[in-house]
């Protein structure tokens, strides 16, 4: 190929997304997005201009050396290129999946100018799944110890992100993580279908590999507080990453007949407990053939497009704001829409109407139009008068949010909190009591799983940087 | 994985473990509970917390036998282990010296109620006991109740043994003042406790397990309604004031999976139970 002047021959179209076909993927729970073929990989790759002055890399929360690792997958080298990620984020398949990289680094691209921009999130998703299926098993250096401990409370985006960055600097990490299970929100909140669990097990077993020691089912709080992890357990800093696991409800009528689940609730059997195999798997769920799910972003998506492979017979996302509104990615929108669920906009629920033994049989609406914008910036629905009207429903999956669980917060005394719940910590992660650090979705309220990471990166830096300095 | 130090049957399909896990032996307190996952394909079960020797590191429960999960549980031995058990969870029980206190408890959890007597007589207080199950052959800890308690009262379903029913604990509320009653059990028996005690203004506590599935906060299946208002099971309790919580609904929600439940312990027997070890 001509280096030199590449222009002309570089496609202004992105390589397609292999996909499951949607009538066949609506009944099943593997993956949707079947991944690059190495011809495919090496094709997109070739569009990457390796720009002098990258702007990809800017948009990245971890600072991934975007034109670096694509150099070498289009040499071909892909174990190499895989490493070059793992230099700056310890979670490649699983970013390369569920990164919105529309709104990051592929939007900063410059071929996106001309035409699409380069699919890195993809290509990052080829050279990690090829690590992790042909590669060698990699190295772990070893770096020299610290002689300083840390306990991360929570194995999420944030916790894996920052144990594996101060594994690597040589201090002895211990990962508390509430569940039976590492991964947080990867493991419990995202589908199989999107995010393969095997996935996430080999990500954070990447992360014990390089010396983490993960302790499951170790509520922090409740068998150790902070305060004792720093006094009584030897721990010379402690990053709480325990994200935003508590789900909200909308407090109307009917909210806790059978039937009704909240979005977590819905998503942590058929995920993490593995209802969608019940009874292979023990824990149960119960799919009627009118499901409901309330709420427009991800979370609802999900939820959704879980029920439709669990046998329902429709599915129909409710969503008080218009299309344009929706914070899902668009991505997930189309993709729920192909599989044949259907959005109802600009109407929100006020009851729940139960029918035999106390499960629900209806649900009343009324419809909403768009007012002035609110605080966010989107306009707000307000309810339009005598336009009430009922659906019939027999499951209803409320996921119009999440906040942070309180545990933490209320048996750390001296520790910073919002109003909302959430802890103060500056841009470093530094809460209010020192050698305590904090990031992620319980700092910021429900975001991505790569903001998580980044801000498990900064925390990761200010603690190393923290305990280096430490007498 | 956690160890099964000892395991005992208290009464038919009732036993009770004592589990090496010295991290939660260390922290438990009388009212938390444990959720217990047997292995990987097992589901996520709460038990109140019945006992915990931080000398020996270990931290006991008692389960009955009645669905899928609890029987698989009751096959396992001394030796063998348990996938996971995370814990302790919930607030723990408020334990001072309120004077005289009336405990009622009912089938399986007379074991864990054992403790919280303990906890009560250190504090201080007096405590009328009573234990009441379905039959005669249910009731246990009969002795140990006896030495704990100023006075014990038997009470079953059928009058197999002691008094027939809950409705003796009328006279007894009539003869006696007490400062405060802890009633756990049933959920039926928890009601009828509540209801009997409303009369006289006598402060009762009942433990909610409504199902859960992570026990922490998380998922809100646990939520019940006490004073009108939601409230989580696994983080706001499990302990409430019984004058307040909404029973029915309660029995309700605790009954919505019942057809599922009673498949996978089908299966589970059909199977052949133990024998096949499920695993």
């Amino acid at each position: 190929m001509a280096e030199s002047k590449p222009k002309p021959k570089i496609r202004k179209e992105a390589e397609p997304m292999p996909k499951q076909k949607p009538e066949v993927r609506r009944k099943n729970f593997d993956e949707v997005a079947l991944g690059y073929a190495e011809e495919q990989a090496r094709a997109e790759a070739n569009r990457c201009l390796q720009c002098p002055k990258p702007q990809c890399v800017s948009g990245c929360p971890v600072e991934v050396p975007i034109p670096e690792f694509v150099k070498l997958l289009k040499e071909g080298k892909y174990e190499e290129a895989a490493r070059k990620i793992k230099e700056k984020n310890s979670l490649p398949a699983v970013c390369g999946r569920v990164c919105p990289q529309e709104e990051q680094c592929q939007k900063l691209c410059v071929m996106g100018k001309v035409g699409e921009p380069v699919s890195i999130g993809r290509l990052e998703r080829f050279v990690a799944d090829w690590e992790r299926e042909r590669g060698t098993a990699q190295k772990t250096e070893n770096p020299t110890p610290t002689g300083k401990k840390v306990a991360v409370i929570g194995a999420g985006p944030a916790g894996l992100t920052v144990a594996a960055d101060l594994a690597k600097k040589g201090h002895k990490v211990a990962i508390f993580e509430a569940l039976h299970l590492p991964g947080g929100v990867l493991v419990y909140g995202i589908p199989e279908f999107r995010l393969p669990k095997k996935i996430v097990r080999a990500e954070a077993n990447y992360v014990e590999r390089l010396g983490a020691d993960l302790k499951l089912g170790f509520l922090v709080g409740r068998i150790y507080t902070i305060p004792e992890l720093l006094k009584e357990r030897g721990f010379d800093a402690v990053f709480v990453g325990t994200g935003a696991g508590l789900p909200a409800f909308m407090k109307i009528p009917g909210e806790n007949l059978g039937g009704v689940y909240s979005a977590n609730e819905f998503l942590i059997r058929v995920n993490l407990m593995k209802a969608y195999a019940f009874p292979f798997y023990d824990t149960p769920i119960r799919i009627g053939k009118h499901v409901v799910v309330i709420g427009g972003g991800n979370v609802a998506m999900d939820s959704a497009r879980s029920a439709l492979r669990l046998g329902a017979e429709e599915v129909c996302i409710v969503y008080r704001r218009s299309r344009e509104e929706m914070p899902a990615r668009q991505e997930e929108i189309e993709n729920a829409e192909e599989e044949g669920i259907v959005c109802k906009f600009l109407a929100n629920p006020t009851k729940f109407v139960g029918g035999e033994k106390g499960w629900v049989k209806a649900m009343e609406c009324v419809c909403m139009e768009l007012g002035p914008a609110d605080e966010s910036g989107r306009r707000r629905p307000v309810p339009v008068r005598g336009s009430e009207f009922t659906m019939d429903v027999d499951t209803v999956v409320v996921a119009v949010g999440r906040t942070s669980n309180p545990i933490i917060q209320s048996t750390t005394e001296g520790l910073a909190v919002t109003k909302w719940g959430t802890i103060v910590a500056d841009e470093n992660g530094k809460t209010s009591i020192e050698g305590v650090y904090a990031g992620g979705d319980i700092v910021t309220g429900e975001a991505t799983v790569i903001s998580a990471m980044g801000a498990g990166k900064k925390a990761a830096k200010a603690i190393h940087e923290y305990l280096m300095n430490k007498k | 994985m956690y160890k099964i130090i000892a395991a005992r049957e208290l009464a038919p399909k009732i036993k009770l473990f004592d589990v090496q896990a010295p991290e939660m032996a260390e922290k438990a307190k009388p009212g938390q509970f444990l959720i217990i996952i047997i292995n990987e394909k097992g589901e996520r079960i709460p038990l109140t917390i019945a006992g915990y020797d931080t000398a020996q590191g270990t931290i006991r429960f008692a389960f009955n036998e009645v669905g899928k999960t609890t029987k698989q549980l009751g096959c396992l031995k001394e030796g063998d282990c348990i996938d996971n058990i995370t814990g302790p969870l919930g607030n723990p029980s408020e334990i001072k010296n309120f004077g005289k206190v009336l405990c009622v408890a009912g089938g399986v959890m007379i074991a864990p109620m054992l403790l919280q007597i303990r906890a009560l007589r250190e504090a201080g207080n007096s405590v009328t006991t009573v234990i009441g199950a379905r039959i005669k052959d249910l009731i246990f800890f009969e002795k140990e109740m006896e030495s704990l308690s100023d006075k014990l009262y038997i009470a079953t379903d059928d009058g197999s043994k002691g008094h027939k029913g809950m409705d003796f604990l009328k006279e007894i509320l009539e003869k006696d003042k007490f400062d405060r009653c802890v009633a756990w059990g049933p959920v039926v028996m928890m009601k009828t406790v509540s209801q009997l005690t409303k009369p006289c203004s006598l402060k009762t506590i009942v433990t909610l397990m409504p199902i859960m599935v992570d026990g922490m906060g998380m998922c809100g299946v646990c939520r019940v309604t006490v004073d009108g208002k939601m409230r989580f099971g696994c983080v706001d309790g499990p302990e409430f004031d019984g004058h307040g919580v909404d029973f029915d609904e309660l029995v309700n929600r605790q009954r919505m999976l019942l057809p599922e439940e009673r498949l996978s312990s089908l299966l589970w027997e059909t199977r052949g139970g133990c024998a096949c070890g499920g695993k």
